[in-house]
């Protein structure tokens, strides 16, 4: 096996007993973006110098019996809408192409003071803005599992990093399933942590009440890993939370875990070929012991409509900031409200600016009540169904997309129809819940992901269901669809 | 439904500019989006309350103290425009 295609946890144990160094894994991880990334289009720009430097520094620390962390001389992948001091961070926009942080995200500083080697930041919609990675400046990032497909999104370049082995773990971010969807469609593991429980410090902002950053990982155990690693209170971030409490829910064995299918989630619009994969997998846990009990999220059928209304409203309300003023892309004009207009409009994608107007729509005067406060009163309908399931179960799984990866331009002339993408994964961020995404089978060699949601806080207990659903790589012949 | 004048106005607000193209592509759109938003009106929120959060946190406050240090120097380095030290800007009033 290629050291790039080592998991966290071996990495991490070939390091400690010197079988390998920090070099040598960032080494190759450089050599596998050389090879493959003209074609794939995860990252959009490296840190090659800076990575080899982390990599010598983690190789000396671990020489003097000093290593920071379990991911110390690790390399690792991020999300470009995160701020890394000294970087190009663009959100995949024209607006910030020449961007350079001032700062760093919290996560970074985590990750930093872990160790790890941070060794570039990867291709997304902009803003994080879309389903399929097509809305990035920077060209779409293609699917490892077949190049004429999407990596999925907003998330694309980090799942297509780490499943083709250019970095051995990545950064996404979530917001209506932008880590879980790419997760689901390359066949890696993402996870959504508990909102509140990861820093949005240094997040370019799109939905504030909605976003969280997360890890795509080769295996549910090394996302426990990295997790433990990003999460933390911050008072940096005035909507995080205390996340000791993600560690007293007692772990139960299998055989005492209820789990919660929801039957509206695999009604109409799910593909047969990824419904047989996922009742498949719940099947096997029925045969390892787990109770399984069919529920209803009555409120489901109104969560995308909730989410395309309160999205585009924070969103509307998060990018005014981007006003060629402070910084980024700025257009000259006669006066300044020209400056702001050249500026944005020539700065934003299509995708953006149509988000900007619904939100802005949404949220005017005359309109307001029937949209905004009305999907506010939706949102609490949605969270009280979870509520509800979870008295009665202790996990929800079902699939995480209704489909598997679509081919590039399939889906980009209907905005409608690429939102629809997202219906199985967006309540979960309207709730706060922790949700993962995890390999449970392939159809025709495109990836399928078993979607797990737990309630508020259970992210650990999550993460130890995920070790036993998931499908080990190279488990092709074990669910399958026809 | 959303009209063109509407799309004119709501860019306005949201200071961009839109070509003609734009304009009448996004009417067309966010008028199927907002058909399918609309479907919200059959769900009963008389009893619901408008929930902004769901962490439940409220009046997350800290001391007013100066924390960060930040550098002038470093903070200007993507300003599009500079004078002394501030952010040059197009003039505010007539």
């Amino acid at each position: 096996m290629n050291l790039n295609e080592l998991t966290i946890k071996v990495a991490s144990e070939k390091l400690k007993d010197n079988k390998i160094s920090s070099v040598e894994l960032t080494e190759a991880c450089f050599t596998q973006i050389e090879k493959n990334d003209k074609d794939i289009n995860a990252f959009i720009s490296t840190l090659k110098d800076e990575a080899m430097e982390m990599a010598k520094a983690s190789d000396v620390r671990r020489a003097k019996g000093e290593s920071l962390s379990q991911i110390d001389g690790v390399p690792i992948a991020v999300k470009d809408n995160m701020c890394m001091t000294g970087t190009k961070t663009t959100a995949a926009s024209k607006i910030l192409e020449n961007f350079t942080a001032p700062y760093d995200a919290t996560v970074i500083i985590k990750l930093k003071n872990a160790g790890a080697v941070i060794i570039g930041k990867t291709n997304l919609d902009e803003f994080a803005m879309g389903s399929s990675t097509e809305n990035s400046y920077f060209g779409v990032t293609k699917n490892p599992s077949d190049l004429s497909r999407v990596a999925g999104g907003s998330s694309g370049g980090s799942a297509a990093a780490v499943a083709s082995d250019m970095c051995i773990a990545a950064l996404g971010s979530d917001t209506g399933g932008s880590i879980r969807q790419p997760a689901s469609f390359c066949g890696v593991v993402g996870f959504k942590p508990t909102y509140g429980t990861v820093s949005r410090y240094g997040l370019l902002a799109m939905a504030s009440s909605l976003d969280q950053i997360g890890p795509f990982t080769k295996t549910a155990e090394d996302a426990e890993i990295l997790f433990d690693i990003i999460k933390g209170y911050d008072e940096k971030d005035s909507t995080s939370v205390d996340t000791s409490k993600t560690s007293t829910l007692k772990p139960k064995t299998l055989n005492l875990i209820k789990i919660g299918v929801p039957k509206e989630y695999f009604a109409e619009g799910l593909d047969p070929e990824v419904k047989k994969v996922i009742e498949a997998k719940i099947d096997e846990l029925k045969e390892m012991g787990a109770q399984i009990k069919e529920i209803s999220l009555a409120n489901s059928k109104y969560a995308l409509a909730c989410y395309y209304v309160l999205m585009p409203v924070e969103v509307a309300s998060n990018l005014g900031r981007y006003d060629g003023i402070k910084y980024g892309f700025s257009a000259d004009g006669e006066n300044l409200l020209d400056v702001y207009k050249n500026s944005r409009s020539d700065g934003f994608g299509a995708e953006v600016k149509r988000r900007i107007i619904l939100g802005t729509y949404t949220s005017s005067s005359g309109y307001i009540d029937q949209y905004y406060n009305k999907a506010q009163k939706v949102r609490s309908l949605i969270e009280d169904d979870f509520k509800k399931a979870f008295e009665e179960v202790d996990f929800i799984l079902g699939p995480v997309v209704p489909t598997t990866a679509f081919k590039i331009g399939e889906k980009s002339k209907d905005p409608l129809s690429m939102y629809l993408s997202d219906i199985y994964t967006i309540a979960v961020n309207l709730a706060g819940l922790p949700a993962a995404s995890v390999p449970a089978g392939n159809i025709d060699g495109l990836p399928v992901g078993l979607h797990i949601i737990g309630p508020q806080l259970s992210d650990l207990n999550l993460l130890n269901l995920a070790k036993i659903c998931e499908s080990q790589k190279g488990d092709e012949d074990g669910i399958q669809g026809a | 439904m959303i009209t063109k004048k509407d799309v004119d106005h709501v860019a306005e607000l949201a200071r961009l500019k839109l070509t003609d193209a734009e304009t009448e592509e996004f009417t067309q759109e966010l008028g199927g989006i907002l058909g399918y938003i609309d479907e919200m009106d059959q769900a009963d929120t008389a009893d619901m309350e408008i929930v902004s959060q769901i962490t439940g946190l409220s009046n997350v406050t800290r001391v007013d103290e100066v924390k960060n240090k930040s550098d002038r120097e470093n903070l200007l380095a993507n300003a599009p425009a500079q004078k002394n030290g501030a952010i040059l800007v197009k003039k505010v009033f007539e």
